[in-house]
This record gives C-alpha cells, structure tokens and sequence, in this order.
C-alpha cells in the first residue's frame, strides 16, 4: 500500500505504461462543501483502477470533471494528453467519443427503443455509416452484453440487470479508449451484480480500455480492480492493488475490507 | 427567478441561431406537441362557442339586438377567449409535460448521458420544445377558433334557424384586421412563454421525484400567470399604435 505521494506501479506491461488520465491538484467545492481537495491520481494504459470511498464523498463528482459535466475549480485534469480544463466545447465533444460513461441510474432515454438508445451517440458524433452498417455496429454491441434480442425493446420493458448491461452497450458502441463506471453493481442482485463486473472484466479485455470504477461494493471491486484509489476528505488517502489494501492495519482502510 | 429565466431565454437565444440545427427533433416536437393537444383544444373550443353563445342570447334579446348574436360571438372568439382559453389550455397540457419530462430526465441523468454522447441538451432539448411550441399554438388556436365556431353556430340553431353560409358570412363580415392581427400574433408570444417556462421549471428541476412534480406544477401556474401578463401588454400595446 502506498500513500497519495507516492503512486504504485501496478503488474501490468511496462510498454502499456503511458498514464491515459493523470489528474493533479484538484479541488471541487460546493458552496462551503469542500468534496475534493488538492485530490490526485493516475490511470495507466490498461489498467482498472477502482475508487473506493464512503457515500457522499465525491467519487461521482470525481468521474463527472473528468468528463467535463462538473468543472474543477482548480488543478489539472489531463485525458488522453488533452487538458480538459482548457478544452472548449468542440473539442470536449471530440474528448467525449473517446470517453465512456456509464451512469449509476442507467440513464437509458426512456422515449426511445434500445436500438434508437444505442444509435444516438453514433449519430451525435456525426459517424458516417449507412443504415446497414449502424445496425450491424448495435447488434455487436447487443451481442456483447448478451441482449441482442431486446433490440426492439423500450427501456421500460426491460429489468434492472437488463438496463445495465443496456447502458453498458451504448457505453462502448463508440469503442471508447477509456471507461468511467459509476456504481455499477448498485442496486443490483449480488448475483447480476457479479455478471456486470465479470462483464466489465471480459470487455476490457476485449476492447483493451481503461477504466475507472466508482464503487463500494467489494465484490466488484475484487473482481475488477487492478488498483484501488482510496477517497477520504476530498483525498487520495492511499492506493494499492486489493491484495495489498485488504492488508492494511489503518483502521480507515480496514474498515472496508472487513 | 426573473433572472434566471431572462438567462435561459438569453441562452435560448443564442443556441437558436447557432448551428447544428435539430430540425428531425424539432419536427418530432411539433407532431407530438400539436397532436397531443388537439383533440382538448377542439373539444374545449366546440364546448366554450356553444356555452358563449348560449350565455350571450338572453342578454341580447332583452335589447332587441339577437341578430347580433354571430357577429358578437365571433369578435369574442377570435380576439380574446379563443386565444386565451387554448394557451391557458395548452399551458395546462404542454407546459406540464415538457416540466415533467425534461424534470424527470434530469433526475435520471438522462440529460447528463446527452451530454457526454457529444449532444448539446440544451439545443437538443429545449431549443425543439420552445420553437415547437411557439409555432404550434397559433396553428392550434386557428384550428380551436374555427371549432368554437361551428360550436357557435350549433348553439344559434338551438333557438332559432340561420343558415351554415349566413352565420359565416356574418361572422367574417364584422371581423376587422385589428380584431385578427393582434389576437394572432400574442398566440406567438403565449406559445413561446408556454415553451420556456416549461423547459426552464424542467430543466433546473431539483434533484428527486418531488422535484419533477413540482416542476411539472409550477410550469403550469407561472406560464398560465404570464399568459394574462402577456395579453394584458398586448392589449395596451396595440391599443396605443392603433390596431385595437
């Protein structure tokens, strides 16, 4: 276990070690709520790194400034060697097609059916394909979470596994180099949510992303970590992989493992 | 609240005129806004010509002046209750809906996963719906006026006997461009308040189910509010160059 002054090298391939997100100085406030303060952290190429926290302690605020939904109030966020912070909204949306996101809620547009759902980022990015070709790109997205026949299907019809793995399509319809999972097991059976990790362990072996997962659900954070990035007080108060963390003696640390 | 709502009409402005223009949003929008509500606005305006026209006879026949009667009912229809009633109608159907729906994507993060799709939602969303309903009232007050109408006329046939081609022809007869223009162009300015004020009440709806019921009802008492503010203004205004 390391602390946040000193970032670990994980196992992964030292040629695959080129940080995708590398964030530093970052304070986030809301109103006289300080939620991050002075946070930094690293994702290398490849890797899965989970960030742990209690409820309410701005791991969500966290993914939503990478992402440029939230704005930083100070610090350096830099994505795909893109500073975010000075990015202006066309090149954000360019930013943004490289980036997944997976919301806690789904955020399925209920006014459309799944394959209309999945269709949308396709168009807004202005992919020029021809009909047959964006229907073969959302049968292989479908096919990949294993719904290819709820493609007519409208979000309301569906269950809350279902939604997830819906949501989890559309997420990487555009191949994205880099996902950002918002609680992704919550809400969710203990066995769909162990699907939806072992599920988001098989595509980004397949699609060879990185990822950041916002969870406390230490099941999935077993399963799909390859480090863990710990959020307290707005900090990183320590990473490591889950081997390690799981190890510690501080009580702040140890509490989630018990 | 003024404020904000000045801004967001500000914003709407400004993302209006900007391209990419969502034409297929915005043409879905006026299908779903104008369809949705047409069938109310003509049952409300058949029912509101007859009741008009029944209310109104008795008083004319004390002053001898029944023959009045179409050319009466016509004036009221077109420059005031046909106008008004339908917006504050619509206000009660549209308002609350795009309140509602664009309250509850928020709450859901659907405007969120817009976003990061590379979608601005506020073009997307708003721009659709504002435009949609402005250009959607008028047509939808034409149609109601045109119903109210042959409500009118059934109600005249009630006690006495005039022909479909007399009762029109009296009507069109004593409508003057004063009585038309501005009674017209405020069908403009009620769609537009209808649109904003429900988009706006949506969009910064608080987080939570209560946030989008509370949305979806303050839409409808602040639009239905500034629907007489607006009416009242038009009146002065056109009373003052002359058109009244």
């Amino acid at each position: 276990m390391e602390t946040a002054t000193q970032h670990i090298t994980t196992k992964s391939d030292p040629a695959e070690q080129t940080p995708v997100i590398f964030i530093e100085h970052v304070c986030k406030r809301f109103g006289d709520n300080v939620v991050l303060n002075d946070f930094g952290m690293t994702v290398e190429k490849g890797e899965n790194v989970v960030v742990l926290g209690r409820s309410g302690v701005g791991k969500s605020v966290l993914i939503k400034c990478i992402v440029g939904l939230l704005k930083a109030d100070s610090g350096n966020i830099v994505v795909l060697d893109k500073d975010i912070t000075s990015l202006d909204h066309d090149e954000m949306d360019k930013m943004r097609a490289r980036v997944g996101f997976l919301f806690q809620s789904n955020a399925l547009y209920d006014s459309m059916t799944v394959r209309k759902n999945l269709e949308f980022p396709l168009r807004r990015h202005w992919i020029e394909s021809s009909r047959d070709e964006i229907d073969a790109m959302v049968l292989e997205a479908l096919e990949n979470v294993g719904l290819a026949h709820t493609i007519d299907m409208m979000p309301e019809e569906l269950s809350g596994g279902m939604k997830k793995r819906v949501a989890l399509a559309r997420t990487l319809i555009l191949k994205p180099e880099i996902i950002l999972y918002d609680e992704p097991t919550t809400g969710l059976d203990p066995v769909t949510g162990k699907e939806i990790s072992m599920l988001i362990v098989e595509l980004q072996a397949k699609y060879r992303t990185s990822s950041i997962i916002i969870s406390h659900d230490m099941h999935c954070v077993k399963l799909t970590a390859s480090k863990i990035v710990l959020l307290m007080d707005g900090k990183n108060y320590c990473s490591g992989t889950y081997e390690a963390l799981s190890r510690s003696t501080d009580p702040a640390v140890k509490q989630f493992f018990e | 609240m003024t404020g904000d709502l000045s801004r967001f009409t500000g914003r709407f402005f400004a993302y209006g005129i900007k391209p990419r223009y969502e034409l297929a949003e915005f043409l879905r929008q006026c299908y779903m806004i104008g369809n949705r509500s047409l069938p109310l606005v003509g049952l409300t305006g058949f029912i509101m010509g007859l009741v008009l026209t029944m209310q109104l006879r008795p008083s004319l026949v004390d002053y001898g002046v029944e023959s009045q009667l179409p050319a009466m009912v016509g004036i009221a229809i077109v420059r005031e209750i046909g106008p008004v009633i339908t917006a504050l109608i619509f206000a009660g159907k549209i308002g609350s809906s795009i309140g509602a729906e664009l309250g509850s994507m928020k709450v859901t993060e659907q405007i969120d996963a817009m976003e990061v799709s590379g979608t601005n939602p506020f073009k997307y969303l708003v721009v659709t719906r504002v435009m949609a309903a402005t250009l959607m009232l008028p047509v939808l007050v034409v149609l109601s006026d045109g119903i109210s109408l042959l409500g009118a006329f059934l109600g005249v046939n009630i006690r006495s006997v005039t022909s479909f081609t007399l009762f029109f022809r009296q009507v069109i007869d004593n409508l003057a461009f004063g009585d038309v223009f501005p009674a017209f162009i405020k069908t403009f300015l009620f769609g537009f308040a209808v649109g904003i004020i429900g988009c706006h009440k949506g969009y910064y709806s608080s987080k939570g189910t209560e946030g989008v019921g509370r949305a979806a009802n303050s839409a409808v008492v602040l639009s239905s509010i500034v629907i007489f503010i607006i009416d009242l203004i038009v009146v002065q205004v056109t009373d003052l160059i002359g058109i009244n």
